[in-house]
């Protein structure tokens, strides 16, 4: 159990570790110690760890979701978003920083879909930290070879005729997909696409379905 | 930077097994594609993950396999297909 | 491939078109220490420390042994990738963590670690 008795000037564990973490693993404790250390050295400051924990916290699927909406109304923005994502998202305060977003657009004949086969690449300032499933090994196992079979254990079966494309993300560009608009939703406002524009038809595992009709989330 | 590749060529994954951190997937050496866009030119990860400084940067490309070449038993539809980002030091002209 | 070249085994992080099983959709909300680890590569990786590479974090993740890939935490490999780096580049000395780690964890008042 965490005891806070005594005060330290510099305790950076203190700042960031909350009262309630009290049972911390082995490698939680290294991080710690690491951090403090480096903090100590100067090799960055406090401040900027928080900022740090501040925008990871802010990214999220809402995010791309914001991106998504606007596309599906805004045909400049689409072009713009297909062209260069990364520009394309810094509208929406997201920073790709040491990496490229690549949208990749779903089409009645292509359907996209985003796994990364050796590690777990994700396009995260953007929609946040993936889920465990994607970084899981059957998922990267299976979804390059098997897709569709996948795609079922994930609710979704697509119609005839249509391609399943599958991105492995080996390199620098971390994708997102733009999923197709459902149909009954011509009069829907940018924010009310918003809202069903779900995570998991942004990796590609579903498509977005038409309002009132449910299905997989 | 000059590309060596261009959009639409077929090019053909080396059949190469170096040590070393690689980002060419094992499942797709050896395998036949068309270049689907030439993304940029970036740092060598195989050299960087060595430390180095992974200069000159060379082209990246994203390169499009039919599931049923990259798979001999593929059992989904004949149309699929998977992209990958491959550097062009592992592509080769496709032979033939 | 060319004769007498070396066919080196496939990593064990190389997955693609391994056979698995199905695909556990369950989703655990990401603890602190976890962002914590997450964050912490984050700024050693930047432009403005540049410490080290996305690349050779990877390397170290492949480095780190099948057993270990296959037993720890997803931020447990991160950290313990994180670590061997700092090492190994001299940032910090094996005896400064130590020392910190042991004194993090009299100052939270739990039992000494491995």
């Amino acid at each position: 159990m965490a005891t806070h008795g005594d005060d330290h000037g510099h305790d950076h564990a203190r700042t960031f570790v909350a009262d309630e973490e009290d049972s911390l693993g082995h490698y939680a404790i290294v991080e710690m110690a690491v951090r403090e250390l480096l903090i100590e050295k100067g090799v960055f400051t406090p401040d900027e760890f928080r900022e740090g924990l501040e925008v990871f916290d802010k990214a999220g699927p809402h995010l791309g979701a914001r991106a998504v909406a606007r596309a599906w109304t805004d045909p400049e923005f689409k072009e713009s978003l297909l062209a260069d994502g990364s520009a394309a998202v810094k509208e929406l305060g997201v920073d790709m920083k040491l990496t490229e977003l690549y949208v990749v657009e779903n089409t009645p004949r292509v359907h996209n879909v985003i796994v990364c086969t050796l590690c777990s690449c994700y396009p995260k300032p953007l929609l946040g930290a993936p889920p465990d499933w994607y970084k899981s090994r059957n998922y990267r196992s299976r979804m390059v070879r098997e897709p569709r079979s996948v795609l079922a254990e994930f609710g979704t079966t697509l119609p005839e005729g249509v391609e399943v494309r599958v991105h492995d993300s080996t390199a620098t560009m971390r994708y997102m997909v733009l999923p197709l608009r459902p149909e009954g939703t011509a009069d829907f406002t940018r924010e009310q696409l918003e809202t069903l524009v779900n995570r998991d038809s942004m990796i590609g595992v579903t498509v977005v379905p038409a309002p009132g009709q449910g299905g997989p989330g | 930077m000059t590309a060596r590749f261009a959009v639409g060529e077929r090019v053909r994954v080396h059949d190469r097994y170096p040590p070393g951190h690689i980002r060419t997937p094992y499942y797709i050496r050896g395998k036949s594609g068309v270049v689907a866009d030439m993304v940029g030119a970036f740092t060598d990860p195989e050299d960087c993950a060595r430390g180095g400084d992974g200069l000159p940067e060379r082209p990246l490309y994203r390169v499009r396999f039919r599931q049923t070449v990259a798979w001999p038993d593929y059992a989904g539809d004949g149309r699929d297909t998977v992209d990958i980002e491959i550097f062009e030091h592992w592509l080769e002209p496709e032979p033939g | 491939m060319a004769d007498g070249e070396e066919k080196t085994p496939r990593g064990y992080h190389d997955l693609g078109g391994h056979p698995a099983g199905p695909v556990d959709r369950s989703e655990h909300v990401l603890e602190p220490w976890e962002k914590r680890v997450d964050v912490l590569c984050g700024i050693l990786v930047d432009r403005k420390r540049r410490l080290m590479t996305i690349d050779e974090r990877r390397d170290a993740i492949e480095k780190l042994g099948e057993d270990a890939y296959n037993s720890l935490k997803y931020y447990e490999l991160w950290m313990a990738a994180a670590l061997k780096l700092v090492l190994e580049k001299g940032i910090l000395t094996r005896d400064e963590i130590d020392g910190r780690v042991d004194e993090i964890r009299a100052r939270l008042g739990l039992e000494a670690g491995p």
